[in-house]
């Protein structure tokens, strides 16, 4: 399989635009053959607009892709893939009750008389591929049933077996370990010296210089520059952001007080019996900030949710203070002086089709400061929002704006808003910077710090392992529900990773150590990043 | 590789979470076995008749002790739900050949407490069928539209209005041009109208699919219902000509039609009940072994996977809609070709619902909705019968079974029941 | 139910929020609203309908048919008698549900007081989809809870003898209940199982409908009857005529109206209304937020089966007097489409369960005065609502740019 039909890829003027928002604007972008090109941009900046067009999802508005130097047109996703582009979504795009060979051969399936299936040559390919590039992956097990790691082979394999000579990677790593990351980046060279061009989309720094023959910057929807992997991390992270940032967060060192958040023996299961948070024990003091990291998936959101009173299934004890939270409803919590951020504000945080300020009394309407005997005091709601605009800068004409018209940052800051609005006495924020322009995720991060300086415990989830470096007073690792350590904030990153890969601290340092590799950042040689 | 180990490390906890739901139900169900079937259970013997006069092979009635028989189910009903308890108290769930062994035990008893309870304590058992047959096979026809229109992820309330279309339509062609076969043609065509209807409202103009269905449902009940009067009910030379259909005339097939019960049940039916059967195993194998198939449930599951593979999502929507539309209008030919002799306004009568119940009792499955279907035209003849037979429960509890059944699915108590991911979720790209 | 799709918020560059929609205030809004075509919308699409209803009739006629036999002859008399048909039906329509100058009695040309009666039920029915609605079910039940309603209602209205007032309060509790009841079930297993409502609210709408017959083949049947129907109501259980003897309509039209305030207060101004909303419009975050979801959920299918209940209360207090099967009519469907017309709001309700009455009063006379069948009236209503769940049709039916409020909320 040796691949000679080696490809360029050229988008020219590419324009595409929403109504009035413009997400590409007059795009130019070259992929030679044989090159992995990184397209780096903040979230938002308009990457993956820009890779639907040229996978044929998105008509641009204006502009035109060569292959070759020859124009082509698409009008959805097969000419694409006629074209020789193959794509990895972000979100998967698998029919999670198909096998994985169902989802291979969708769209492209052989057949026998009558247009009856035959899955056969499908399962063949896949073997092939699979023991190619090492995959491992069996062809008829379920999707649903498989780790995000393999599901995202299954995607890789999907495109090869279309013979895909442009493989475009939407921010693939985000699902990943930090060791997984590597081996996407071993696969990623395999199919480069196959012949592949790749398109790696991503916002993260690190990645892009070790991966990238090429990079090209994305800011608002338009080209701002094209660097060489050599360049540093500050001038990639300007012309990023469009200005130069401080990288890293001045912040005192933590004060710890009393532990007055004790979580013992935590144990979280789903409706089939599956532990999802096992067995997990930690304490968090007033005035410090614990960061949960761990790759998606690995039980955060379930821990959470069992401290809110989500979870129908826990077990175990979690103490505020020595009030035992574990049984008490959501509301019980809250007022029992809990903030939380959830993880996706969209889906739990905010109601979009609420103003502002119907989202800032959520939890509070039935309170007296809103309401009396039963009725909303509309005043108040009003006069409350007026204030918490101002208070956290919420880029909005007015607080009678449904929350869906604000961008993300500013969302965002709504949601924390009304969480900081209570007497806390525990905070805890789940992926507080996701989907945030960088301005916002200043605010963000001195606003958090700032509630740990008041003396409030804070527990900080975030599967950035650059945020959890930059906030955390001590980070807590959870793999496969259980928690691997609890390790000090100055840990290094290959330690980290090492845990998150599902290595206890001890192991993990041990193993280090024998490789001659650091366990604590040296902060001379570190580079921060935006996350 | 770290990712499968994840898999492999999530410990397993069943007994955490074990419910306890099952063994309860079923120790419900076998206590009032015990104290219906057999402390009250009615003296004297049940008879079932499985052949009738003149048939060709004449089969031995089958007489059982009703109390007796009564006893003996409720104590294996008693047993299985004993085991049900230990089986979750041990493992968390009961094993499925016990909830199945007592379902089919409990519904045996069931009928044999019926029967023993009427006045001639026997039944016909061919006369139960053939006679469910009257109901079952539009219930058919309209599980299977939809089937067709979910499995693509459009969720049909409209096979009421489409039944009801098909009947209307088959009639009055029918009756005007003489030939039954014109009238089943029209009939098809007028549910595909209807579907139309429903595609372009739910597909392009996104609107609420559960909204036209409901609304669909009554814009034919009224157009039906306006042209009855103004058309069929006009008597040209005293006779209402546009009301008189041509019918589809029985087809026996040799041999096979004088097996007992089965014969008369199945291989006498006029050729919409053999379309009916062909239908049933085509499109099953249709969805699950073909190319289409694998097609339309990626759409009806994750449309934007189906998407990114170059599948025209909409399109695929489009067009099993429409084939929904015709199946079920075939089957509203069924009223007015078939069983009886002409129109009449909302003859439907709910069938089109009970189609529904079928498809979700069937588990979005175009056998388990033709099973399902064969149980509430049992269950919805059997009241007729009984209501001449005279007993001891009221015909309108049996009508009330299959809706208590859908109710009883659509909550979990009996079996799981998912609907495809993506039914009622309008795709548009982007 | 926006036909408009919005972009994938996190391929937009940064927005700045200037510049665009931004409603300023509650009463901008409104006059807004009207202004840029939603409500302009169900006008037309209230239009539109009458004039395929108008074809229908046209070409159903039989002089119209015989005209169009000798159409080439005389195209004019094909025209002229489609003008006829449709004038004499739509005009009989419009007299018998408002004024009637040529009845014989003038309390026969009042038919605007036959609309209101028949609005009645449909306002309360109406109200309860709407409520269930804001919470993000889809009560398709009214028709069993209308049932049930009517069930409990006529036990106590004729099965006790109780002091006037006290006895119509009485009546209209249980009915409250009754209704209750049969909403609170789907709420409940909504809640408990996740069981979707719309599949049960058609099943229990069938089960209500056995329920009853059975009901009034036995405990409920009037003594020496041979049809399933139920004795009479007490005098005393009986809503009082408003405007005596001759005129149908009665004191329930008032209950309805009070429903509707105190709906309107319900989802606008109280803390509940505030949950079921945000209940509706997001339940993961209300949860998040502590609000109950499941006891949301339970709360407002009791209270929107009650009023279906009280639907079912005016039905039997006000017009029909006894029970028998068909005791809600059609009227559980058409609680649907007037929640639809009146885009889920409770005045909105109010106004379309007034056309809907008008409707059907008018359907009365135009079957009458003009041969053509009250199915019409169905067929024209089913038409609105299509065309009012799908803007851009009617709009490019018109040729109306599409209004900038597209993401208001349907």
């Amino acid at each position: 399989m040796k691949r000679v039909d080696l490809v360029k890829l050229e988008l020219k003027g590419i324009t595409k635009s929403f109504g009035a928002l413009v997400a590409n604007d007059h795009i130019d972008l070259v992929v030679e053959s044989g090159e992995i090109h990184s397209l780096l941009g903040e979230n938002g900046a308009g990457k993956s607009t820009l890779m639907n067009v040229l996978y044929g999802l998105y008509q641009p508005t204006a502009g035109e892709i060569l292959i070759d130097d020859k124009p082509v047109k698409f009008s959805g996703p097969s000419d694409a893939m006629a074209a020789g582009i193959g794509m990895v979504h972000q979100h998967f795009m698998l029919v999670p009750v198909f096998t994985v060979a169902e989802n291979v051969a969708l769209g492209g399936e052989s057949t026998t008389f009558g247009g009856v299936l035959d899955l056969e040559a499908t399962r063949k390919k896949i073997r092939d591929i699979s023991a190619r590039y090492g995959f491992a992956v069996d062809p008829d097990a379920l999707v649903e049933d498989l780790p995000v790691g393999v599901q995202q082979r299954v995607e890789i394999i999907k495109a090869l077996v279309r013979n895909a000579r442009i493989l475009i990677l939407d921010e693939p790593t985000a699902v990943l370990t930090p060791q997984e990351t590597d081996e996407l980046m071993d696969i990623m060279g395999q199919l480069k010296a196959s012949g592949t061009s790749i398109v790696f989309i991503s916002h993260k720094l690190r990645e892009v210089k070790a991966v990238s023959d090429r990079i090209t910057v994305i800011r608002r929807g338009k080209v701002v520059g094209t660097a060489d992997p050599g360049a540093s991390t500050t001038e990639l992270a300007a012309m990023m952001v469009g200005r130069s940032v401080s990288l890293t967060l001045n912040k005192a060192d933590a004060q710890p007080g009393e532990e007055t958040f004790k979580v013992t023996n935590l144990i979280v299961s789903n409706d089939a019996g599956q532990r999802l948070v096992n067995d997990v024990t930690f304490s968090v003091a007033q005035g410090e900030i614990l960061a949960v990291a761990g790759v998606q998936g690995n039980g955060q959101t379930e821990l959470t949710e069992a401290v809110l009173g989500l979870h129908k299934h826990v077990q175990g004890s979690i103490t505020l203070d020595g009030k035992q939270l574990l049984g008490l409803g959501v509301r019980q919590v809250l007022r029992a002086g809990v903030g939380f951020v959830p993880e996706d504000r969209q889906v739990d945080g905010l109601v979009e089709s609420f103003s502002i300020a119907e989202n800032l009394i959520l939890d509070l309407y039935d309170k007296k400061e809103f309401s009396r005997g039963g009725t909303l005091n509309r005043a108040a709601i009003a006069k409350n929002a007026e204030a918490k605009v101002a208070e956290f800068d919420v880029r909005t004409q007015s607080a009678q704006d449904h929350v869906g018209t604000l961008s993300g940052g500013n969302q965002q800051k709504v949601v924390l808003a009304r969480e900081l609005a209570r007497p806390l006495k525990l905070f805890i924020a789940s992926q507080p910077t996701r989907g945030v322009d960088v301005g916002s995720i200043e605010f963000l991060h001195k606003r958090i710090v700032a509630e740990r300086d008041v003396g409030t415990p804070v527990i900080i989830v975030s599967t950035e392992l650059d945020e959890v470096l930059e906030l955390a007073d001590r980070i807590a690792v959870l793999y496969a529900g259980k928690l691997m350590g609890i390790v000090p904030g100055k840990s290094s990153r290959e330690l980290l990773g090492l845990m998150m890969a599902g290595l206890t601290a001890d192991d993990a340092a041990a193993q280090l150590a024998a490789a001659g590799a650091p366990v604590v950042r040296d902060p001379s040689t570190e580079e921060g990043e935006p996350a | 590789m770290s990712a499968a180990t994840l898999q492999e490390s999530l410990t397993t906890d069943r007994l955490a979470v074990r419910s306890w739901r099952p063994p309860i139900i079923l120790g419900v169900l076998a206590l009032f076995a015990i104290v219906v079937f057999g402390i009250l259970g009615p003296g004297g013997n049940a008879t079932f008749r499985l052949s009738q006069d003149g048939d060709a092979w004449q089969v031995p009635n089958l007489v059982v002790p009703a109390q007796g028989f009564g006893w003996f189910a409720a104590l294996i009903c008693a047993a299985l739900a004993v085991q049900a308890y230990l089986q979750t108290k041990n493992v968390g769930r009961p094993a499925k050949w016990v909830t199945m062994t007592f379902t089919v035990v409990f519904v045996i008893g069931l009928l044999v407490w019926i029967i023993g309870g009427t006045k001639t304590q026997n039944i016909t058992v061919v006369g139960l069928f053939t006679g469910a047959m009257l109901i079952t096979t539009p219930l058919v026809f309209g599980s299977l539209s939809g089937v067709l229109c979910e499995r693509s992820g459009v969720v049909n309330i409209a096979i009421e209005g489409q039944l009801l279309a098909g009947a209307f339509t088959a009639a009055l062609v029918s009756s005007m041009t003489g030939n039954a076969f014109a009238g089943l043609f029209a009939a098809a065509l007028a549910g595909v109208l209807v579907s139309f209807l429903l595609a372009v409202f739910s597909i392009k103009y996104v609107v609420n699919q559960i909204i036209v269905g409901v609304v669909l449902n009554v814009l034919v009940s009224g157009l039906t219902g306006f042209l009855f009067e103004k058309i069929m009910k006009t008597k040209v030379n005293g006779a209402t000509i546009f009301n008189q259909p041509a019918h589809l005339p029985d087809l026996p097939i040799p041999l096979l039609s004088e097996i007992p019960v089965l014969g008369p049940t199945f291989f006498r039916q006029s050729i919409l009940g053999y379309l009916m059967i062909v239908l049933v195993i085509a499109i099953w194998f249709g969805l699950f072994r073909t190319r289409w198939g694998l097609r339309v449930r990626a759409v009806g599951e994750h449309p934007k996977a189906a998407d990114t593979v170059g599948i025209n999502v909409n399109r695929t929507r489009f067009l099993n809609v429409l084939a929904g539309g015709a199946v079920a209008g075939i089957g509203g030919a069924y009223f007015t070709l078939v069983a009886v002799s002409s129109f009449s306004k909302d003859m439907t009568g709910g069938l089109g619902f009970i189609a529904l119940a079928a498809l979700i009792f069937g588990r979005w499955n175009p056998i388990g909705a033709a099973l399902a279907a064969l149980l509430f035209g049992v269950a919805g003849n059997l009241q007729s019968i009984l209501s001449l037979a005279g007993t001891p429960i009221d015909g309108q509890f049996l009508a009330m079974l299959p809706y208590a059944l859908t109710i009883l699915a659509v909550s979990g108590f009996v079996g799981k029941s998912r609907a495809p991911a993506a039914d009622g979720e309008p795709y548009v790209k982007g | 139910m926006s036909g408009v799709q919005s972009p994938e918020p996190a391929t937009v560059p940064a927005p700045k929020p200037a510049g665009t929609a931004a409603p300023p205030s509650e009463g901008k809004r409104i006059v807004r609203e009207i202004m840029s075509g939603s409500a302009m919308v169900s006008v037309l699409a209230v239009v539109v309908a009458l004039v395929i209803g108008g074809l229908l009739i046209a070409v159903t006629d039989q002089r119209v048919v015989a005209a169009a036999g000798y159409f080439f002859a005389q195209p004019g008399d094909l025209f002229s008698a489609m003008w006829t048909a449709v004038s004499q039906a739509y005009g009989a329509l419009w007299r018998g549900a408002t004024y009637d100058p040529t009845a014989r009695t003038w309390l026969g040309q009042l038919g605007i007081f036959e609309t209101l009666t028949f609005a009645t039920p449909l306002i309360l029915s109406g109200l309860a989809v709407t409520l269930a609605f804001r919470a993000g079910l889809f009560n398709i039940g009214a028709k069993g809870q209308i049932i049930m309603g009517a069930v409990f209602a006529g036990a106590v209205g004729f099965g006790m003898d109780l002091p006037p007032v006290i006895h119509l309060l009485a009546v209209i509790i249980a009915g409250a209940i009754g209704g209750a009841i049969w909403g609170g079930i789907a709420g409940v297993l909504k809640a408990k199982t996740g069981a979707h409502e719309v599949i049960v609210t058609i099943m229990l709408n069938y089960i209500a409908a056995s329920l009853v017959l059975y009901l009034l083949k036995n405990q409920l049947k009037a003594p020496g009857s041979t049809n399933p129907i139920s004795p009479p109501m007490h005098e005393n259980a009986l809503f009082p005529l408003l405007l005596g003897p001759n005129f149908r309509l009665h004191a329930g039209f008032i209950l309805a109206v009070l429903a509707v305030v105190g709906v309107a207060w319900l989802l606008d101004r109280s803390t509940l209304g505030f949950e079921f909303r945000a209940i509706g419009a997001n339940p993961s975050a209300a949860q998040t937020a502590g609000m109950l979801v499941s006891r949301g959920y339970i709360l407002v299918m009791l209270i929107s089966g009650a009023l279906s209940g009280l639907a079912g209360v005016t039905q039997l207090s006000g017009t029909s007097k006894s029970l028998d099967a068909d005791i809600a009519g059609s009227i559980g469907f058409d609680a649907i489409t007037v929640a639809l017309l009146g885009r889920s709001t409770p005045w909105g309700t109010f106004f379309a369960a007034l056309l809907f009455g008008a409707f059907k009063a008018g359907g009365t006379s135009m079957a009458v005065n003009a041969n053509v069948s009250i199915d019409i009236v169905l067929v024209v209503q089913s038409l609105i609502v299509l065309f009012i769940a799908a803007p851009p049709l009617v709009r490019s039916i018109f040729r109306i740019k599409a209004a900038k409020s597209e993401g208001a909320r349907a």
